[in-house]
C-alpha cells in the first residue's frame, strides 16, 4: 500500500497545480512515479485484474463462457473430487523439486567445466545453450521419437548389440513424469549455465589465489569459496526455474499429452483441458486459483525477504 | 520525417485486421482441418462459394484434437469477434446454440427442403428449439474393423464377428508372432475401444441405457463389468509401445503386416491408400465386434455466429446451402473417407468400403441401430465425456485398477459432472 | 573464444584430468545435440526412408525438397504457400513489441533503483509477481480486454499482449542491473541539476548496452517461440509463424509428411537458433555485467 501513501503526499495547492511551471514541477519531483505508473497500471489489470476475476469465475457454475450464477465452493469440491487434479498437484511437486534441482546441479556442473580454461569454449557454450532458443513445440516430435522405446534411443542400444537394455519411461504411467523432466533439463540447464558461467567470473580471483596458497585442492576451493559466494545466483535461478516450472505446459502438449492413463498431467494442462476440453470453465478457475495460491505462498516469502535485505543495501 | 511516416505506416499496416474483407459477401471459416486429405476437401467448398461470389477466409487453428480451436473460438466470441462460421462436433452445437451465439438457418433449411434430405439421426443435434443452427458436412462411422487381408490370409483366419471371436483371432495371431491390434493409448482411442465394447458385448439397447441415458444400473451391470474386462483383455493384444501413439501410426503397423487389426473411425482409409492399399484386396473393413447391423456415428458440422453483418449474412446463407450441394457432399466425402449427411447422394464413386457404410447406415436407420458415438462428440456433452476419457484411459493403462473400481469412478466422475 | 582475457588462475591443469573435462563437455554436448540433429536429419530424407530407417540415422538421398516445401508450398489451412508469408508477420510483430517491452523495462528498472519513491521496492515485487502466471488462465479476460479496446484479432492487440507480459521480466532485468552499477553516476548527475529522463537517455542507457542484449535476446527468444498468444489472439492470415508451423504439423485425422514437419521446424527455429549462435557471447557478456543477478 506505501505506493498510494507516496502519491497521497502529492495533493497540491489547486493554484500551483494549474500554474504551467508548477505543473511542469510536479511532474519533475514525481517523474520516477509518473514513468513507473503506466506499468503498474497493466499490472493492476493484466495480472492481478485478471486473478481477481479468475477467483470470481471459480465460484460461479461458468460453463462454455463466464456466467455469474454465484454457486458457491462447488466447484471446488468438483475439483478435489477429480482424481487428475490430485494426480496433476502431486505431479507438480515431484516434477518442480526434481526439474528446479537437477537442472540446478547440471547447469553449475557445466558452468564448473567450462571455467577451467579450455579452448573451444564458446561453441561448447552455444551448445548447451541452444535448447533455449528452442520451444517444444518445435522440438517436441523429436523427443517422443528419442524417448520412444521402438524408435529412440531404446532400439539404437538394441542394434548396438545390448538387447536386454531398458528404457521405456515415456510409456511408463509409473516413470512417464520424468522424461518430461529430462526435456525440461534440457531445455533450462543451459541458461542456467550461463547464469553460473557469468558469476563464476565476477568472483575475485585473489581470493582463490590466497586459498591455493593455503593448500586447498581444487574441489576444497569450488566447495568452500566459490560456490558460497554465488548465493545471489541461486536464488536467480531459483525464480527463473520456478517460474517455468509453474508454467510448464507445452512440455506436457508435446511430449505426453498427459498419458500415459493420465499419469502426467500437470496443474496448468488439467486447468486448459477443464476450461477448453471439457467446457468446465468454472473447475479451471478454481484450478487457477490454486496455482496462484501456491505461487504465491513460495514467492512471496522470497520476495520479502529479498527485497528486505536490500533496502538496507540501497 | 521518414521515420515518423514509416512508423505510421506500420501501425496501419499493423492495425488491419485480417478480417478487413471487401465489400462483398464473405465468411470467415475457423476449422481444425489442416491436413492433406480434410483440407482438400474443405477447399472444394472454398471454391464453390467464390464462384458464387462469397470470399473466403481461412482461420485454420490445428491441436488436440480439436481443443486448440475451441480455445480459440471462445477467446474469438469473448473479444465479440466471432468468425462467421466454425466446425463443430455434434454436441458442440448443442453447447454453442444453449449459450445463444449461433444463427438461426431455418429460411435456408426450408428453401432447400434439409428436412427431407439429412440423415435423420443427424437433425436433433443440429436443431435448437426447432430451429436449425448448424449444417453437416459429413458422416463417419466409427465401429469399424480394418483388417490386413494378407495376415488374416496367411494365419488362415477370418475376421472376428463377436468379441469371443475376435479373442480367439487374437490368441492365434499372437502365437503366430502378428501384434493382434494396432493401437494407439490416446485417450479418445481407447474410448473408441470402449464403444465398440460396450455395443458389441451389449447391444443397441444397452449402449443407449449406458451411454445415452448414463442409467445407474445399466453402468454397474454385469454387462459393463464384462465390457472393461475386455478391455483388460485386450492389453495384451496391444504391442508394449502403444501409449501415446498417433492413430496413423498404427495404421502403419496394419500396414506393414506388423498388426492384424486396427478398431478406427473410416479416416483411416486415407492412410491406407497413400500407402497404395485397395479396399477388400489388401485390406478388409468389416463392422467392429459384435456390432454388425449398427452404425455408430459421427459428424463433423459448420456452425454460424450471429451477426448483424448484411454481408456477412449473405456469405453464412450461401455457405450453409453449399455445404448440402450434391456435389460438394460426394467430392468432400470422397476426400475424407467419411459418406455424405445427405441420404440422397450417389455413392457410384465411392469405394468398396464407403459403400458399405452407406448401405450400413440405411439399414441401421430402419432398425433403430444407428447411435451417436460416445468418443467424438455426439452422444454426451464435453464434461461427461471427459469423464469417460479420463475413467478409460486410466484404467487401460494402469493393469492395478480392476473393472470394478472403473465403474465406481465413472459412476462418481458422472454424478460430479451433472 | 575471445571471451575473458583475465588469465585464470583455477583450472585443472593435469593431462589426465583435462582429457577427463573434454570427455565430458562432450559427451553432454552429444546429448545437447541430438534433437536437434533427429530434426534435422528427418528433414533431408524421403518418407519412406523415414517410416523404415533409424532417427538417427543419415539420409540416403539427402533431399532438399521438404525445405522448399515448408518455405513456399505446405498446406497451412487452405492455403499452400508455405511458411514465407507468415515469417514476415512474426517480424513485424517482434520488432515493436521487443522494442516497447524494453524500453519499458528499462525505465522502469531506473526508476525503481536510481530514482526511487517511498514504496519503489513494492512496486517491484507487484510487478515481479506478473512473471509466474500461466499464460492458459489469463486468455479469456484479456480477449474481453481486447476486444472493449477495438483491437482484438489485430496484431496490435497481439504486440499489447506481448509487451503486457514482458513487462515483469524485463523489469527484472534491468532492475538487477542498475542496482549494480555504481550509484555515484546517477547521484553526480541530479547534483548538476538533470531530471530523471536527462539522466536515464544521457547518463544510464549509454552504459545499459549488456543489459538491453540480455532483454531483447531474451525477449525475442519467448515472442518467437510463443504459440498461444498468436494463435488465441490473431487468426487467418494474420498468425505469427509458429501458428503457422502448429497448423502444418499437428493433423487430426489426416496424414503426416514428417520430412517437411521437421523441415517446417528448421525454418521456424531459425531466428532464435541464429541468435544464441551469433549473439550468445554478448549474452554472456549481458549476464556478467549484472543483469540477472539476485
Amino acid at each position: 500500500m506505501s505506493m498510494f501513501q507516496t502519491s497521497s503526499q502529492t495533493v497540491l495547492p489547486r493554484r500551483q497545480v494549474l500554474d504551467g511551471a508548477g505543473l511542469r514541477g510536479w511532474f519533475a519531483k514525481y517523474a520516477s512515479q509518473v514513468a513507473v505508473s503506466p506499468s503498474i497500471a497493466i499490472v493492476l489489470i493484466a495480472v492481478y485484474g485478471f486473478m481477481v476475476w479468475t477467483g470470481v469465475v471459480s465460484f460461479t457454475a461458468s460453463k462454455m463462457l463466464p456466467n455469474y450464477n454465484f454457486v458457491g465452493f462447488d466447484q471446488y469440491v468438483r475439483l478435489w473430487s477429480n482424481p487428475i487434479w490430485r494426480i496433476a498437484v502431486s505431479n507438480i511437486f515431484t516434477f518442480g523439486l526434481l526439474f528446479i534441482s537437477i537442472s540446478t546441479l547440471v547447469g553449475l556442473a557445466l558452468a564448473i567445466l567450462i571455467d577451467q580454461r579450455i579452448r573451444i569454449e564458446g561453441f561448447f557454450r552455444t551448445i548447451y545453450l541452444y535448447p533455449m532458443a528452442l520451444s517444444f513445440i518445435v522440438t517436441g516430435t523429436a523427443w517422443k521419437w528419442i524417448l520412444n522405446p521402438g524408435l529412440g534411443i531404446e532400439r539404437l542400444v538394441h542394434l548396438w548389440g545390448w538387447e536386454s537394455f531398458r528404457f521405456d519411461w515415456l510409456i511408463n504411467p509409473q516413470y512417464a513424469i520424468y522424461t518430461l523432466v529430462i526435456a525440461g533439463v534440457w531445455q533450462s540447464s543451459g541458461f542456467v549455465m550461463a547464469l553460473f558461467l557469468a558469476a563464476l567470473r565476477g568472483i575475485d580471483e585473489d581470493i582463490i589465489k590466497a586459498a591455493r596458497l593455503d593448500g586447498a585442492n581444487g574441489i576444497a576451493v569450488y566447495r568452500r569459496i566459490i560456490i558460497p559466494q554465488l548465493g545471489p545466483t541461486f536464488l536467480t535461478v531459483l525464480v527463473i526455474l520456478t517460474q517455468q516450472a509453474v508454467k510448464s505446459f507445452d512440455l506436457v502438449v508435446a511430449l505426453t499429452a498427459g498419458g500415459p492413463g493420465n499419469s502426467t498431467h500437470l496443474p496448468a494442462t488439467f486447468m486448459y483441458t477443464q476450461t477448453f476440453g471439457r467446457d468446465q470453465m468454472a473447475v479451471g478457475a478454481a484450478s487457477a486459483v490454486m496455482i496462484f495460491m501456491t505461487v504465491a505462498a513460495i514467492v512471496v516469502p522470497y520476495l520479502y525477504s529479498d527485497l528486505r535485505n536490500q533496502r538496507d543495501d540501497v | 520525417m521518414s521515420i515518423r511516416n514509416l512508423i505510421v505506416a506500420t501501425g496501419l499496416l499493423l492495425s488491419t485486421s485480417s478480417l478487413a474483407l471487401a465489400d462483398e459477401p464473405n465468411v470467415e471459416v475457423m476449422h481444425y482441418w489442416t491436413s492433406g486429405s480434410e483440407a482438400a476437401g474443405l477447399d472444394v467448398l472454398k471454391t464453390l462459394l467464390e464462384k458464387e461470389g462469397v470470399k473466403w477466409a481461412d482461420s485454420p487453428v490445428a491441436g488436440g484434437t480439436g481443443m486448440n480451436m475451441v480455445q480459440v473460438l471462445r477467446a474469438r466470441i469473448a473479444s465479440d469477434t466471432a468468425p462467421a462460421a466454425a466446425q463443430m462436433h455434434a454436441q458442440q452445437v448443442q453447447a454453442w446454440a444453449a449459450e445463444d451465439v449461433l444463427a438461426d438457418l431455418s429460411d435456408v433449411a426450408q428453401k432447400d427442403d434439409w428436412a427431407s434430405v439429412i440423415a435423420p439421426e443427424l437433425v436433433p443435434l443440429i436443431t435448437s428449439n426447432g430451429k436449425y443452427v448448424a449444417v453437416p458436412v459429413n458422416v463417419h462411422r466409427s465401429n469399424w474393423l480394418w483388417y490386413n487381408k494378407k495376415v488374416f490370409d496367411n494365419a488362415g483366419l477370418q475376421p472376428p464377428t463377436s468379441w469371443e471371436e475376435f479373442n480367439a483371432v487374437s490368441d492365434k495371431l499372437l502365437a503366430a508372432g502378428v501384434t493382434p491390434l494396432a493401437l494407439g493409448g490416446q485417450p479418445w482411442q481407447e474410448l473408441d475401444l470402449f464403444e465398440s465394447a460396450v455395443l458389441g458385448l451389449g447391444g443397441p439397447d444397452f449402449y443407449r441405457q449406458a451411454i445415452l441415458q448414463l442409467d445407474e444400473k445399466a453402468l454397474q451391470s454385469d454387462t459393463m463389468v464384462k465390457v472393461f474386462d475386455q478391455l483388460r483383455k485386450m492389453n495384451k493384444y496391444v504391442d508394449s509401445n502403444y501409449p501415446g501413439r498417433d492413430w496413423n501410426l498404427a495404421t502403419q503397423m496394419l500396414i506393414k503386416g506388423e498388426a492384424a487389426m486396427q478398431i478406427m473411425g473410416d479416416w483411416a482409409k486415407g492412410e491406407l491408400a497413400l500407402a497404395n492399399m485397395q479396399p477388400n484386396v489388401d485390406y478388409g473393413c468389416v463392422p467392429a465386434p459384435g456390432t454388425k447391423g449398427s452404425y455408430v456415428w459421427l459428424t463433423d458440422n459448420f456452425g454460424f455466429f450471429v451477426t448483424k453483418d448484411p454481408n456477412k449474412q449473405a456469405g453464412q446463407t450461401a455457405m450453409a446451402s453449399a455445404i448440402l450441394d450434391k456435389g460438394f457432399q460426394e467430392a468432400f466425402n470422397l476426400k475424407k473417407g467419411s459418406i455424405p449427411s445427405r441420404i440422397d447422394v450417389s455413392m457410384d464413386k465411392f469405394d468398396f468400403c464407403g459403400k458399405a457404410a452407406y448401405a450400413d447406415r440405411a439399414e441401421a436407420q430402419k432398425s433403430e441401430k444407428s447411435l451417436p458415438s460416445l468418443a467424438h462428440n455426439a452422444a454426451a456433452d464435453a464434461t461427461k465425456t471427459g469423464v469417460f476419457l479420463d475413467v478409460v484411459s486410466t484404467f487401460f493403462e494402469t493393469p492395478s485398477v480392476t473393472s470394478k473400481q472403473a465403474i465406481d469412478q465413472l459412476v462418481a466422475g458422472l454424478k460430479s459432472a451433472q | 573464444m575471445t571471451y575473458n582475457p583475465i588469465v585464470r588462475q583455477r583450472g585443472v591443469r593435469h593431462r589426465t584430468g583435462r582429457i577427463f573435462i573434454y570427455l565430458c563437455l562432450g559427451l553432454i554436448a552429444a546429448v545437447y545435440l541430438l534433437p536437434f540433429l533427429v530434426v534435422a536429419l528427418t528433414s533431408l530424407k524421403d518418407l519412406e526412408e523415414i517410416r523404415d530407417g533409424s532417427i538417427l540415422s543419415l539420409p540416403k538421398a539427402p533431399t532438399f525438397e521438404p525445405w522448399r516445401q515448408a518455405w513456399s508450398g505446405a498446406c497451412v489451412g487452405l492455403e499452400c504457400s508455405g511458411l514465407k508469408g507468415f515469417f514476415a508477420n512474426s517480424l513485424m510483430m517482434i520488432v515493436p513489441a521487443v522494442v516497447v517491452s524494453t524500453a519499458m523495462g528499462a525505465i522502469n528498472g531506473f526508476a525503481l533503483t536510481r530514482w526511487t519513491f517511498r514504496g519503489s521496492n513494492f512496486v517491484f515485487a507487484l510487478l515481479l509477481f506478473g512473471v509466474f502466471i500461466p499464460f492458459q488462465i489469463i486468455l479469456i479476460p484479456m480477449a474481453r480486454s481486447l476486444g472493449a479496446l477495438g483491437i482484438a484479432n489485430t496484431m496490435v492487440g497481439l504486440i499489447t499482449v506481448h509487451v503486457v507480459y514482458g513487462i515483469p521480466f524485463t523489469t527484472l532485468f534491468f532492475r538487477n542491473y542498475f542496482i549494480s552499477l555504481p550509484s555515484e553516476l546517477v547521484k553526480a548527475a541530479k547534483v548538476d541539476g538533470a531530471g530523471f529522463y536527462q539522466t536515464f537517455f544521457r547518463v544510464v542507457l549509454p552504459i545499459s548496452i549488456p543489459c538491453i542484449v540480455v532483454a531483447v535476446i531474451w525477449q525475442f527468444t519467448n515472442i518467437w517461440n510463443d504459440f498461444i498468444f498468436g494463435t488465441t489472439f490473431t487468426s487467418g492470415g494474420n498468425v505469427p509463424v509458429t501458428v503457422a508451423l502448429n497448423n502444418i504439423v499437428n493433423t487430426t485425422t489426416g496424414v503426416k509428411t514428417y520430412n517437411i514437419d521437421m523441415a517446417s521446424v528448421v525454418i521456424t527455429a531459425l531466428p532464435t537458433l541464429a541468435i544464441y549462435v551469433f549473439a550468445g557471447k554478448y549474452f554472456l557478456r549481458g549476464l556478467m555485467a549484472g543483469s540477472v543477478k539476485g
